[in-house]
């Protein structure tokens, strides 16, 4: 990864009357990187990227691009473009106008024009399509409308505000890989804004998780994944299953902790730290890597905890159990379906069984902004 | 045996009826009345002569008489002058509405819209002819606007700010402001305000954004309030009448004058016809014109 960043956000805030919707962020995006910004609505990721576009000026703080101020920069002089949630093409403009529009204030010269306009629309696949206007593309074509439009200007840095929110199921998973693959093959940096975690997964190298306004943990797009620094963002990434236990001792980083319903589990490595013994912490484990057995493991040291299967839902793929412990708390377990349908599940619901999980899996969360999502 | 049309057809017919009656009750009689009229001649007390013989009327040519006298030079100078001060007026108003309408629809909190647009229409609680009286009072010699200059020291004198062109065309775009600011406001309101963004972000100043994206999206508006602002003006005969001096007499005084003062209905009559017919022209060409483009504006 080139070292100096892309866009350096210092301590950006924006009050609307009493309200903060972006409260004191700080971020430093990578040159060339594709960097998401996610959270539920109303938690300030919108708000972060208009600034960075210029469409509103922060209350405080400093925004950086290029290593050069844009904090009160208007948006006409700014090296980054956007892609807007609703498009916004030119209606009265055709395919080939709409691209060209922002050209003659880049200083492309007229000359030139044509042939810009030609690459930005081969890069999106929409050759031939030039003289049509935008009431007469489909919506997957007017959101490469809008892409090329912003990419016909070379910008440094583009801003893409939930660009694939209208698009049917199928065609974002298509456009997904293609923007990956685009933004890979320019180089450009791509700032995502999205509320949807598995399309930020599957396209980002760094991922903001943002909450009321606040960055709840920054990283790579998988540790965001696997590792959530907090419960907000457990709870965001769909990794709902939260443990109560104590600390008995820790050494070293080495964390043994004790089950509020039983049993005890020890973490060689956990964040969060420092830990005290008599501390309470809560730990969440995937719902893929929690496992459902028949019998107690806990004297082979694999962490059991005693539940009662409540419901069962059949999802194809896989198949989402819900089981309650004695403690009355509500897990999930996903359950890759491997077997022949007609072999049957090993459990009834009703049943008991014993919940198992791999101490490497478990995450210990700070608490707080623990809000649904 | 023919097919009847399906029963929303006819529902469809049905419920033009209304239409149909109103437009042809209000607007093709008397146009149709007017139209007759202006091929007969006046009679010695103001009534109309009557023609005799219908074709050896027409053959004699004399009713195109009305027609033949509305081209002398006296009379074309003032359909000039109309169509100026209408173009001016329209002018006017579009350049100062715009703002006004910008302002009230995308820049104005949106809490204070309807106070603003109830100051626009709050005019028209008062009849248009005790406000154009108004305007007397303060464009005279020892009006409101001559007292200030002098109590002020910018002048010695009054100035002659009425019975004059000036007066007329202040009394018009006064009158007609309303008509253009509101279609404006209807337009700018529905205006996409992430457009204008997208422009900015493409990198077009605000000069530039608002001849490439905000006056082509707000066309149908802009021409809603020409044709409202332009039409009437055309027409108008109380402001000039009031404000205008003895050179200022516009096509619509002069229509007047026929009915109520020459009582020569026959010449007011083809008058009439003729602003009317000219208007239907210019609605007709820019029609055309727009369905040209492949555009469908408003007609």
């Amino acid at each position: 990864m080139p070292s100096e960043p892309s866009v350096e956000i210092r301590g950006l805030t924006r009050r609307f009357g009493e309200v903060a919707a972006v409260d004191g962020v700080s971020l430093d995006i990578r040159r060339g990187e594709f960097f998401s910004l996610l959270g539920p609505s109303g938690c300030g990721k919108t708000t972060l990227l208009r600034m960075i576009g210029g469409f509103e000026l922060p209350t405080e703080g400093s925004i950086r691009i290029n290593g050069a101020d844009m904090t009160r920069v208007p948006p006409y002089r700014r090296p980054v473009n956007m892609v807007f949630q609703s498009y916004a093409l030119f209606p009265h403009l055709t395919v080939e106008e709409n691209v060209a529009f922002g050209l003659r204030y880049k200083g492309v010269p007229r000359g030139d024009e044509g042939k810009r306009v030609a690459d930005s629309l081969a890069l999106v696949q929409l050759s031939g399509f030039e003289k049509r206007h935008p009431h007469q593309l489909s919506g997957g074509q007017r959101q490469r409308v809008a892409l090329a439009r912003a990419l016909a200007l070379e910008p440094e840095v583009l801003l893409l505000d939930e660009p694939l929110g209208a698009l049917d199921q199928k065609l974002r998973k298509e456009v997904q890989v293609q923007l990956k693959h685009l933004q890979r093959s320019l180089g450009i940096t791509f700032i995502f804004v999205t509320h949807d975690q598995e399309e930020a997964l599957t396209m980002s190298d760094r991922v903001a998780v943002m909450n009321r306004g606040r960055v709840e943990q920054m990283d790579d797009a998988a540790r965001v994944f696997e590792r959530p620094a907090t419960e907000f963002v457990a709870n965001f990434m769909g990794a709902s299953n939260f443990f109560a236990a104590r600390v008995r001792e820790a050494i070293n980083g080495q964390v043994a902790l004790e089950l509020k319903a039983g049993g005890e589990v020890r973490l060689s490595s956990a964040e969060g730290g420092p830990f005290r013994a008599g501390e309470d912490v809560r730990f969440v484990v995937r719902p893929e890597k929690l496992d459902l057995r028949g019998r107690d493991l806990s004297a082979h040291g694999v962490p059991s905890l005693a539940v009662t299967i409540e419901d069962k839902v059949y999802q194809g793929i896989s198949t989402v159990w819900i089981v309650r412990d004695g403690a009355d708390e509500r897990f999930v377990v996903y359950e890759q379906n491997e077997k022949p349908f007609e072999e049957g599940s090993r459990f009834a619901v009703g049943g008991r069984a014993f919940l198992c999980f791999n101490p490497r899996h478990a995450v210990v969360v700070r608490p707080g902004g623990a809000e649904g999502s | 045996m023919k097919a009847r049309p399906p029963r929303s057809e006819r529902t469809g017919y049905f419920l033009a009826l209304p239409t149909w009656l109103t437009l042809g009750l209000f607007f093709l009689l008397p146009l149709t009345i007017l139209f007759v009229i202006s091929f007969g001649q006046r009679a010695t007390y103001g009534g109309l002569k009557p023609i005799g013989d219908l074709w050896v009327y027409l053959a004699s040519g004399k009713f195109l008489a009305n027609y033949a006298r509305s081209l002398h030079p006296i009379y074309l100078q003032i359909f000039w002058r109309s169509v100026w001060m209408a173009v001016v007026t329209t002018v006017v108003c579009l350049v100062v509405s715009f703002p006004v309408a910008y302002y009230i629809a995308v820049a104005a909190a949106p809490r204070r819209r309807n106070l603003l647009l109830g100051l626009v229409v709050v005019p028209f609680w008062t009849s248009f002819l005790i406000r154009t009286y108004a305007w007397m009072f303060i464009l005279r010699t020892e009006g409101l606007v001559n007292r200030f200059l002098m109590a002020a020291g910018l002048t010695h004198g009054p100035l002659e700010l009425l019975y004059n062109n000036f007066a007329v065309l202040i009394g018009l775009i006064y009158g007609e402001l309303p008509f253009m600011i509101l279609p404006l406001y209807a337009s700018l309101e529905k205006l996409d305000l992430s457009l204008l963004e997208a422009s900015a972000d493409l990198g077009a100043p605000r000069s530039s954004t608002l001849w490439r994206i905000t006056v082509p999206m707000t066309m149908p508006g802009i021409v809603a309030g020409v044709i409202l602002v332009f039409v009437p003006s055309l027409g108008q005969f109380i402001v000039s009448d009031l404000l205008g001096g003895a050179k200022t007499i516009l096509a619509g005084n002069l229509i007047q004058n026929q009915f109520a003062v020459a009582r020569n209905k026959p010449f007011g009559s083809a008058v009439a016809f003729e602003l009317t017919a000219a208007v239907l022209a210019l609605l007709f060409a820019y029609a055309l014109y727009t369905k040209r483009k492949g555009q469908d504006v408003l007609l």
